[in-house]
């Protein structure tokens, strides 16, 4: 019903998320267009955009910081943005969590002994939820400074679409956890909190993991517990951000049953959490068949009809089969997000029909766009049927 | 064919052609990845399901991806046991904990020692918060389920493990674990553990790579820079690229044409000619995915040096296990 202009009306940050391969950069990356049109300045924060994608925004050199999309090439394309800005920037996770080390560490010494331990350089991108948490980290950055309207981000790919949301409280909890207090006092391996026993836990231990893998961890437990203070003011002040009412969280999922179920699973986790939901994007629906759904179809009249224009019987009941298969596939999506609606009991669906033609270019942004920006349910059914 | 035949055909194929080339089929370990929403599952079962056909004792390991074998076999739960499917077919589901436990079970023969381990705190919060581990210990069940002499009691021997991967989302991060680990750990049980699993992800006699891959601009560059990055940071090939969702082509050039021509059709009474355009802008549809499609598939035939098999868009609105059990027919294995 929904326009995305709409739902982001007064909104300083949007965050797109969904699970892998429904189309979250690509529809992150048109919103962001979107609104740069209506005269915002607005960065997009991706992960891992397509070459293509990231080349027509201007993004061939990534980096860790925002990048502006080239107002002349923006303005040739879109029209002018008047004092509409676009700006992205590709996240890299390992070198947010340096800044962040860097930021958090109480002394140089400490600093200095997490970013040369083997166990951060190697294994840190494998830390629970730590790419998820560099994204949220990186967007409260960008947003503590103030330079933008809007911020989009697009959430990483990850394999449990809810992951991110407990990210900065699964850090917390790591740095806070007893794992790390066990290897508190450098001797003794934290005797006075766990009493007798201990050392043989540890001899223990060992035995499975060979000595110098255990000293290592717990020399990398060590150095993060210095930090343990600036990352639970850092993760309590990220959940606000996420929690503030100027904040909106788009779900972005596919027409399938899966996709779908997913997103309603994921916008109960939402509410559960207290994150404020704004709609859903449902990409790829096959509308081809939607003016023809409504009908009955005399499957027998229409083959004759076609043969009759096209002047070839076998061709027209080619064309009439293809149809019936588009009209199932539509008939699906249909039931598909008319559940999802009312389950989610949401007016703020918003479908993009599956194009004729992949995007991920900016050409293919701004047929994206006419639909993300569209009034409503009924211009966005005019739009698919006249394509 | 009585299955002892086939394998003794197999071996002799597997002596002549050794390592890359030799049948996907004919390895012990076969990894399944690609980015997320491709249909990595789905391809999974099927490759699953055509070499239980051929015969081969085949178990798929689920990578936390929720139960889906449970799913498609209406199953109530697979979990972290072997569960029999379908003849010749096993599943499990392997979850991290599960696999980390066994680990422990199975490296410290004292059962004092496994008591002190599991009671302990400690090693809870150890076994949580390090790094990597439960990659580690999630692969180190599959190199398990492929041994010819399984270390868990009474364990069946497979000819083939099947691993629906997790997603690439940033590269090769799961399949690196071992060789992390085997670098971190100088010396100690870990480190001999890590380099077996490593030794067996990179053998290519016994191990193969599928990747699944959709025809479309991005899924060909992340299927042609993963097979890139495998190659250069684990030194592993792709056996098999498997590009799902191909639309067939319906209709000819000239064909399409005329069919076109009535997309624009305004004239006589208007139900007719709304009809008559859906159906003729569906055939138009078809016709431009099915063009962009076979140029995004000529693109990763040409950015990728694996073989190349297609399978079919399946237009049934549910894929279940009708149609996992023909799109099996379909892989050419």
């Amino acid at each position: 019903m929904a326009s995305v202009a709409e739902l982001l009306e007064g909104k300083r940050i949007c965050i797109c998320a969904g699970s892998g391969g429904v189309g979250k950069t690509t529809t992150s990356a048109a919103i962001a267009a979107g609104m740069a049109t209506r005269g915002k300045k607005v960065a997009v924060l991706t992960i891992d955009p397509a070459k293509r994608l990231a080349d027509s925004l201007g993004l061939s050199e990534l980096g860790n910081t925002e990048r502006q999309v080239d107002p002349s090439l923006f303005e040739e394309a879109w029209g002018d943005p008047g004092e509409g800005e676009l700006w992205a920037m590709m996240l890299d996770s390992k070198a947010t969590f340096d800044e962040v080390v860097r930021e958090h560490a109480p002394d140089d010494a400490t600093r200095d002994r997490i970013l040369s331990n083997r166990i951060y350089q190697q294994l840190s991108a494998a830390l629970a939820g730590s790419q998820e948490y560099m994204a949220m980290e990186k967007l409260y950055e960008i947003h503590a400074e103030g330079r933008y309207d809007l911020l989009v981000l697009d959430t990483p790919p990850t394999r449990n679409a809810l992951d991110f949301l407990d990210a900065p409280k699964r850090l917390t909890q790591f740095i806070e956890g007893r794992a790390l207090q066990v290897f508190m006092k450098p001797t003794g391996f934290g005797m006075r909190v766990f009493g007798r026993g201990t050392s043989l836990m540890f001899s223990v231990l060992r035995k499975i993991t060979g000595v110098d893998l255990l000293e290592d961890l717990a020399e990398f437990f060590q150095a993060f517990s210095g930090m343990v203070g600036g990352f639970r003011e850092r993760a309590r002040r990220v959940n606000e951000l996420l929690s503030d009412s100027q904040t909106s969280f788009l779900v972005v999922c596919g027409p399938q049953d899966e996709p779908i179920s997913e997103a309603v699973y994921f916008h109960g986790k939402l509410a559960e959490a207290e994150m404020p939901f704004g709609g859903v994007i449902v990409n790829k629906v096959h509308y081809e068949a939607k003016l023809a759904s409504d009908t009955d179809v005399d499957a027998g009249e229409l083959r004759e009809e076609l043969a009759e224009a096209l002047d070839d019987g076998e061709l027209a009941t080619r064309v009439a089969d293809n149809f019936d298969d588009f009209r199932r596939l539509s008939a699906r999506d249909r039931d598909n997000v008319e559940r999802l609606a009312t389950e989610l009991s949401t007016e703020a669906v918003i479908q993009v029909p599956y194009l004729d033609r992949d995007v991920h270019d900016l050409a293919g942004l701004i047929e994206i766009n006419r639909y993300l920006f569209a009034s409503g349910s009924e211009e966005r059914t005019a739009l698919a049927a006249s394509s | 064919m009585p299955a002892g035949r086939g394998r003794a055909l197999a071996t002799i194929t597997r002596v002549k052609r050794s390592g890359k080339g030799a049948r996907l089929l004919d390895k012990r370990l076969v990894i399944v990845t690609g980015k997320g929403g491709v249909g990595k599952s789905t391809v999974s079962l099927a490759i699953a399901l055509a070499a239980a056909r051929q015969g081969k004792r085949t178990i798929l390991c689920e990578v936390s991806n929720q139960e889906q074998l449970s799913r498609a076999f209406h199953r109530a739960e697979v979990g972290f046991h072997e569960v029999e499917l379908t003849e010749n077919l096993w599943g499990i589901s392997l979850d991290p904990d599960e696999a980390m436990r066994e680990y422990v079970l199975l490296q410290l023969k004292v059962k004092a020692m496994r008591d002190l381990l599991f009671r302990s705190r400690i090693f809870t919060y150890l076994a949580a918060a390090t790094p990597g581990l439960k990659e580690l210990v999630t692969i180190g069940k599959i190199w398990e389920l492929a041994l010819d002499d399984r270390k868990v009691k009474s364990g069946r021997r497979y000819d083939l493990v099947i691993v629906d991967a997790p997603a690439t989302g940033h590269g090769v991060g799961f399949l690196q674990t071992p060789r992390t680990f085997a670098n971190l750990a100088r010396v100690g049980p870990i480190r001999d553990h890590a380099e077996a699993l490593d030794a067996l992800i990179r053998d290519p006699k016994r191990t193969g790579v599928a990747v699944v891959a959709l025809p479309e601009e991005m899924p060909v560059n992340e299927t042609s820079m993963l097979e890139e990055r495998l190659e250069s940071e684990i030194h592993i090939g792709v056996d098999r690229i498997f590009c799902n969702g191909l639309y067939p082509e319906r209709f000819s050039d000239s064909e399409s044409a005329s069919v076109a021509a009535l997309v624009d059709l305004e004239n006589g009474d208007e139900d007719r000619s709304v009809l008559v355009r859906a159906a003729a802008r569906a055939a138009v549809s078809q016709v431009r995915r099915a063009r962009d499609q076979r140029q995004q598939l000529a693109r990763l035939e040409e950015l990728c040096k694996a073989p190349v098999t297609t399978l079919p868009f399946l237009f049934s609105p549910e894929v279940g296990a009708e149609q996992i059990r023909s799109l099996s027919e379909e892989l050419a294995l």
